[in-house]
């Protein structure tokens, strides 16, 4: 038979090629239930994480099921809405105008009482950064957050995701009197008061990310906040 | 070769362990240096790294070495690449099921192994003429070859830039409290393509027949 003929080339191309996308696709579907499973642990991790509970993937179900008692969607006036807060793209709702978002809300009830968990989007230097930020019952003193990112360089802006970074919003407020201010990131360790925070040397554009993820967010969520 | 030459014969332990050293893909062909810079932050994604890409050179290598005498020579290149990208899609699925915090660490570079000119040089190079058995080899000896270099480099610039190895503190309190600190440069991608610089300088003052004249 002639290997380099016409026929044979393409006959051979379209059969590698059928063969080849068959078995990836058997690949991806078998092991597509352990990677999403995966995606969830993960996400169970750091709403545990923002109210300051380490889990290791293995057992954050079950630590998630023990310590979230309640988990709710509101709107932008704070109204409660229908459906399940953890399944909630938080990622594809961020692109919606905020009076059209489902806001998901979680309770957590840990030792030091009962704490709110906010999810929070938007956007680092070179792509997506998101996070939980949760709140005292008071709904204005944070409790803890947790911030993660998908491209942000090592050393400088994905240093949000140390305990260095995220430890200095605890305790910190976000309201002054009845106006959200939020919280805000100082340059060049100049941070004082209780609406401030010192930004990553380095990553001064990530850092104002993180300022603006949390602003635009608590903004959403300000009915609900305000509601006693 | 004849079929009565041992499985680890003299020329067939060169193919394994010649990449290690004197035929290092990284130090001494100068490939898949991206990559090395890329992931050597630290030492964990370091090592999946070095075993992702040996399997992907050491499958790839098997598989084209036993469809060589079928692949028309006009799309030779193409059925490599279908070759390689597919495995490099099975790693890359399998990372993200069984080790998703590295998974995530080395993001788009798993994708990326797809561009590591030692996989395609290593199938154009040697599998294409060769029985599997030492295109095994020679995959599995190029593939360690390149993951000892990001071994050595995220050992030193996990050690000196961060202070940790294997994401654990092995500099001790004490110094920081002396006034030791932590060189960011280290994080850096330029520090990684000045450290494999050293290696290849020592390396090739250790083998003086590498130098060229």
């Amino acid at each position: 038979m002639n290997r380099q003929g016409n026929t044979y080339t393409f006959v051979y191309a379209i059969v590698l090629v059928v063969v080849v996308a068959a078995l990836l696709s058997i690949i991806a579907l078998s092991l597509q239930s352990a990677q999403n499973e995966n995606i969830k642990n993960e996400k169970r991790q750091n709403i545990l994480r923002s109210v300051n509970i380490l889990s290791t993937a293995s057992e954050s179900e079950k630590l998630f099921n023990q310590y979230i008692t309640e988990q709710f969607i509101v709107n932008s006036k704070g109204e409660r809405l229908e459906g399940n807060a953890f399944n909630v793209d938080v990622a594809k709702e961020t692109k919606k105008a905020c009076d059209q978002r489902q806001l998901p809300v979680f309770v957590a009830r840990t030792e030091k009482g009962m704490k709110y968990i906010l999810p929070l989007y938007g956007a680092g230097l070179w792509g997506p950064i998101w996070g939980y930020v949760s709140l005292d019952e008071d709904k204005n003193t944070i409790y803890g957050t947790v911030f993660d990112h998908q491209g942000e360089t090592p050393g400088l802006g994905a240093e949000i995701t140390t305990p260095h970074f995220q430890t200095q919003f605890q305790g910190k407020l976000i309201f002054d009197n009845d106006r959200l201010v939020s919280i805000l990131v100082k340059k060049g360790g100049n941070a004082t008061g209780t609406h401030e925070v010192d930004a990553i040397s380095g990553g001064t554009i990530t850092s104002r990310g993180v300022e603006t993820m949390i602003k635009s967010y608590l903004t959403c969520y300000e009915s609900f906040l305000k509601q006693k | 070769m004849s079929e009565k030459e041992s499985l680890f014969s003299a020329k067939n332990r060169q193919l394994l362990l010649g990449p290690l050293s004197k035929n290092n893909p990284v130090i001494v062909q100068i490939l898949g240096i991206c990559s090395a810079l890329a992931v050597t932050a630290k030492l964990e994604p370091a090592i999946v790294m070095g075993i992702a890409v040996t399997a992907v050179t050491a499958f790839s290598n098997v598989i084209l070495s036993l469809l060589r005498n079928t692949i028309p020579n006009r799309i030779r290149i193409i059925v490599q690449l279908v070759v390689v990208a597919a495995l490099v899609i099975i790693v890359d699925q399998l990372l993200k099921a069984y080790a998703y915090e590295i998974s995530k660490q080395l993001s788009v570079f798993v994708g990326l192994i797809i561009t590591n000119c030692i996989i395609m040089g290593r199938i154009e190079a040697f599998a294409l003429g060769n029985r599997p058995w030492p295109a095994l080899l020679d995959g599995i000896g190029s593939g360690l070859g390149y993951g000892l270099i990001l071994v050595i480099v995220a050992f030193f610039r996990e050690l000196l830039g961060s202070g940790t190895l294997f994401g654990i503190q092995v500099i001790p309190q004490i110094c920081y409290d002396w006034g030791y600190r932590n060189n960011g440069l280290m994080i850096l991608a330029p520090m990684a393509l000045i450290l494999v610089g050293i290696v290849i300088w020592v390396h090739r003052s250790r083998n003086k027949d590498l130098i060229e004249k």
